[in-house]
């Protein structure tokens, strides 16, 4: 729920839809295409329903959202369809590294090769009271190290950009004046109208009959806004996809939880951080959640920090005993290897009207079924809830503790919220 | 009111959307506040069809109700008073709903509570809400509260929360936090640290948020019952900046305790959406770090983590007490508000008799029963009628003889053509142009004594002559002398012993064939001899039988006679008829409706008309 990125094919061909509506001297080739290993397998069929590849020269680059593709050597450029299947050959399908991030090649976009001499920059964004426009004559790779040449132009939100006065603030666009400010103000519609979040061309070009061609493209949408864009991204049949960045696949885990979150109107979040990690949080809240990893990271525990995650919005007590049953799998499947402890914090703020109880009673299911897995797993539990029904919620997990020997300690509101983790931490993990 | 305050003990809301709950939460806090006035003015509920419509609510335990609205205009128009409104609209109405309100003249705060709503419409309320000096508090949150004045919707949760918080009457601390959940885990806090609070909003988790932490920590600063403010920051975005400039320049003059939680962002994957929208951090400058270390400098008192915060709060009010800055307040003892009777009664602390008992059926599990049989079983294998009727007339499984001959009766009863009082009265209402549940009732109405009586009759004298062990003859001569009716269920206009009456003959082979004893029916057939011997159309006619030989039916089940005696009491044996004869009356209905028949007048010379 908040500013999602998209692929770079995505954001061209929304563009390439939607520009001509400003500025209808904007004329795409579209030209444009993803080519996967599945794609790759059927080469031919890939050609024949692009048929420019066979006759126009190409570029390919990673279609992943990630950057400096050039610094990293997985641009291809000016190239025949012959020279394309190769690079796509050798790189599909590959590991690489992306700064610190492993992850598999498995999307390079195709588009025309255009020869060109000045490459030009353009980016959109947004504060609280301005939509701001981001301009130089120094795009592509130089940009960041010439950031001191951008002209920022803010254009306040109740300002309408047809009748904004856009060429006293870029006086010096030559000869190009004609064509770039017309195409400035189409594409800043088109963020607007889209419900683009960001939006940027780095770089772009202008052919010697002046046409623009937008060559590399990263754009952002406020995905809350799909229902508004059911003509366009937002069709509710063929809704535009907003993918993870690379080497962020979900772990089975994950994607449980991810699938159980999109089944009910609770919100169930979950994300593991370290298999191995010796701490691991059943946090009810999305603020609350982020307090208790903040304090585990500030008392110096976040290199054994197992997982984020949070539960809150009142789930039913079998999707929270699904969700608790998911963590203790994870903490007990594999005991540390150095036979150390394990702990696990059920904690919480004093809800508003999730019920304590109910969602005890399918966290005490949870445990109550995988007692001696913990203990073999030496795991020990510390919990800290408040909220309706609190007495009987924090009464089941004293009780379930009894029954079962997992060593559980519990904490009510009068216990400060995050005191369980160093309760939990500075007793047993010295550092 | 003064223009640092938004809410006080007179504020009145109108609510938008049919939200019953926090309604009621606000009005019993205004109970334990010891407000005089309920700060729900009206209820917006767009759906209505009526202009007005009334919702009850509890005020303490009488009853009182508030007016509900199809429209804010109509709303704003009657209460000009109310100058809050508190918006539950969806994500997806939430803006023209919301803009409405802040263009009205009345309205001064609007709440959002919907999460979800577009970034560019957020941003265009917050336009709007500058251009008429208006305030918004949302979107994506619960809410906020003036302690003992007011309280926005759901907010702080449970009644016992708000006693526990002591959020009944004011204290000195103003608090703003992002986050919803975190505030009521904060109010409590801060009531278990100081004297409590005086003022808690929580601005919500988007972007972009209609006010700001900055926008009430300026309203704290100038409310002089407001002598320390708390806040809680986030991750993401420049907002905590305002803050770090309002230190500096001296617009906050009072003691800040803050912390901007998302410090462990620096270890988790980068671009992990923490709880809310707008906490991701696109710079350095938006890293809870960064933002913690700036307002530190500035001036605000920062702990070193959240674990501390608890403890800095402390030490701050108790510095203010020290310098007597700190006004003490008689604590009151707030009045209780009764408990819910639902929520006494899952408690188990009240009991309460039923009105109706019911032992046929039960539609509260997952497939309904009638007597106890499940609907589906019935389905699947394929149970006759006669079977559904025995479990819900006689609350058991008919064996099949049973089922057969109810479905007899039914079959026999079901027409009579269209001149017999029952029917003939539907076709003419139905022709009147009334609907079929008028058209049944009117031909249903004339069964009794007269019409379809003869069966319930001939079941009552004829049962009660074989009790009364009368031989036929003394019966024959009991009803001519003593009762002086016809012997209900003996004689028929056109059949007679020559032209029997092929519907009495079925059902008589029937009773013969498949009941082990028939002492009704044999007892009839001893009456008929004697009074077809006097006249031979007086024959045992149908409904006769059917009377009859369903006393039989009851003496071949394993019914007792005080069942027995029941079964004919509740009038069962009406219900056959009326049963059966209501497809045929029915059919008329559809048939007449069927043709458009006209409206039936009976003809003048169908009348004789005289004095």
């Amino acid at each position: 729920m908040a500013q999602k990125n998209i692929y770079e094919y995505d954001a061209k061909k929304l563009i390439a839809s939607q520009l001509p509506n400003y500025f209808p001297e904007f004329n795409y080739h579209e030209k444009l295409a993803v080519i996967t290993p599945e794609k790759l397998a059927n080469f031919d069929r890939f050609v024949a329903e692009n048929p420019w590849l066979k006759t126009d020269k190409l570029v390919a680059k990673p279609d992943q959202l990630f950057g400096k593709r050039g610094k990293a050597n997985l641009i291809l450029l000016d190239a025949n369809l012959e020279q394309l299947k190769k690079f796509a050959e050798e790189k599909l399908d590959q590991q690489i590294i992306i700064g610190n991030v492993k992850g598999v090649l498995n999307r390079l976009l195709i588009e025309p090769y255009i020869p060109h001499e000045a490459e030009y920059y353009i980016s959109i964004t947004s504060d609280r009271y301005n939509d701001i426009i981001h301009f130089s004559f120094e795009g592509g790779i130089f940009v960041e190290e010439n950031w001191d040449k951008v002209i920022h132009i803010s254009i306040p939100f109740e300002k309408n950009i047809e009748s904004f006065d856009l060429e006293t603030k870029l006086p010096n666009l030559g000869k190009f004046n004609d064509v770039l400010i017309p195409f400035i103000k189409g594409l800043f519609q088109v963020y607007c109208a889209q419900d683009f979040a960001f939006l940027e061309i780095n770089p772009f070009a202008i052919t010697e009959d002046k046409k623009i061609v937008p060559l590399d493209l990263k754009a952002r949408l406020d995905d809350t806004a799909a229902f508004l864009h059911m003509d366009t991204w937002g069709n509710p049949n063929n809704p535009i996809e907003f993918p993870i960045g690379i080497g962020q696949k979900l772990a089975k885990e994950e994607a449980l939880i991810k699938d159980l979150d999109e089944k009910t109107g609770a919100s169930l979040k979950f994300q593991i951080l370290n298999r191995d990690g010796q701490i691991w949080t059943m946090v009810a809240g999305g603020g609350a959640s982020v307090v208790y990893t903040d304090t585990i990271v500030d008392l110096g525990y976040g290199d054994d920090l197992g997982n984020y995650g949070e539960y809150s919005g009142n789930p039913s007590r079998e999707h929270t005993e699904i969700y608790a049953q998911n963590i203790i799998d994870l903490i007990s499947t594999n005991p540390d290897p150095q036979g150390r402890e394990k702990y696990l914090i059920i904690g919480g703020g004093i809800a508003n009207f999730t019920d304590v109880k109910a969602t005890f009673t399918g966290i005490v299911s949870a445990i109550r079924k995988s007692a001696n897995k913990l203990k073999n797993a030496k795991v020990k539990i510390f919990v800290r809830r408040g909220g309706p029904n609190e007495k009987q919620g924090l009464e089941l997990m004293k009780q379930v503790g009894k029954e079962t020997g997992v060593p559980i300690e519990v904490y009510d509101r009068y216990t400060h919220m995050t005191r369980v983790v160093s309760i939990a931490l500075n007793k047993n993990l010295k550092r | 009111m003064e223009s640092y305050k938004l809410f006080n003990k007179n504020t009145q809301a109108i609510i938008y959307g049919f939200q019953t709950r926090p309604v009621q939460r606000m009005l019993d806090f205004d109970f334990v506040c010891k407000r005089k006035k309920p700060s729900v003015a009206a209820i917006i509920r767009p759906t209505q069809t009526t202009a007005i419509d009334y919702h009850k609510v509890f005020w303490g335990n009488k009853e009182i109700v508030i007016p509900i609205y199809k429209t804010l205009a109509l709303a704003t128009k009657k209460h000009p008073i109310a100058d809050v409104m508190i918006n539950f609209s969806s994500f997806r109405s939430s803006y023209p709903t919301s803009k409405e309100a802040l263009e009205s003249d009345t309205i001064r705060t609007v709440v959002i509570i919907a999460e979800g709503i577009p970034e560019r419409q957020s941003r265009d309320l917050i336009r709007i809400a500058r251009e008429r000096s208006k305030f918004i508090i949302g979107p994506a949150t619960v809410g906020g509260i003036v302690a003992g004045n007011f309280k926005i919707g759901n907010t702080a949760g449970t009644l016992e929360n708000i006693i526990l918080s002591k959020l009944y009457r004011p204290g000195s601390i103003g608090f703003v936090s992002k986050s919803g959940g975190m505030s009521n885990e904060m109010n409590f806090m801060i009531s278990q640290c100081t004297d409590g609070i005086y003022e808690g909003i929580a601005i919500g988790g988007d972007r972009y948020p209609g006010s700001r932490l900055i926008d009430h920590l300026l309203r704290y600063e100038t409310n002089p019952k407001i002598k320390m403010l708390v806040a809680l920051g986030e991750i993401g975005g420049t907002d905590e900046y305002a803050i770090v400039e309002a230190l500096k320049n001296g617009s906050i003059k009072k003691p800040l305790v803050i912390w901007v939680t998302g410090t462990a962002a620096k270890i988790l994957p980068q671009g992990l959406q923490f709880g809310h929208a707008g906490a991701m951090a696109g710079s350095e400058k938006e890293t809870a770090d960064a933002k913690n270390q700036a307002l530190r400098e500035a001036g605000a008192i920062v702990p070193d983590s959240y674990e501390d915060l608890d403890k800095k709060i402390k030490e701050t009010f108790e510095k203010l007490k020290k310098e007597g800055k700190i006004v003490p307040f008689d604590e009151f003892e707030p009045p209780k508000v009764p408990m819910d009777f639902s929520e006494a009664q899952r408690l188990g602390l009240v009991r309460r008799p039923t009105n109706v008992i019911v032992t046929i059926s039960d539609d509260r599990g997952d497939v309904p029963t009638f007597a106890g049989v499940g609907l589906d079983k019935i389905i699947r294998e394929n149970k006759s009628i006669g079977y559904v009727i025995g479990l819900l007339w006689f609350k058991r499984e008919l064996p099949e003889f049973a089922q057969q001959f109810i479905e007899i009766v039914i079959k026999l009863t079901a027409d009579h053509g269209p001149a017999v009082s029952g029917a003939h009265n539907a076709i003419i209402t139905a022709r009147a142009g009334k609907d079929l549940m008028s058209s049944l009732a009117s031909g249903i109405l004339t069964i009794g004594p007269r019409f379809g009586g003869a069966i319930s009759n001939a079941a009552k004298y004829f049962r009660e002559a074989l009790q009364k062990r009368m031989s036929p003859l003394e019966f024959i001569n009991y009803m001519k002398n003593t009762a002086k009716i016809n012997i209900p269920g003996i004689g028929h206009r056109i059949k007679s012993v020559q032209n029997p009456d092929v519907r009495v003959q079925l059902l008589k082979e029937f009773v013969f064939k498949n009941f082990s004893k028939h002492p009704h029916l044999d007892y009839a057939l001893d009456v008929e001899k004697i009074t077809t011997s006097k006249k031979n159309n007086l024959i045992l006619n149908v409904d006769g039988c059917i009377g009859i030989c369903f006393l039989d039916l009851l003496e071949n089940l394993d019914f007792t006679t005080e069942e027995i005696e029941d079964v004919i009491y509740s009038e069962t044996l009406n219900g056959l008829f009326v049963l059966g004869r209501s497809i045929g009356m029915m059919g008329h209905v559809f048939d007449q409706k069927r043709q458009r028949a006209g409206l039936f007048r009976e003809p003048w010379d169908q009348i004789l008309f005289t004095d």
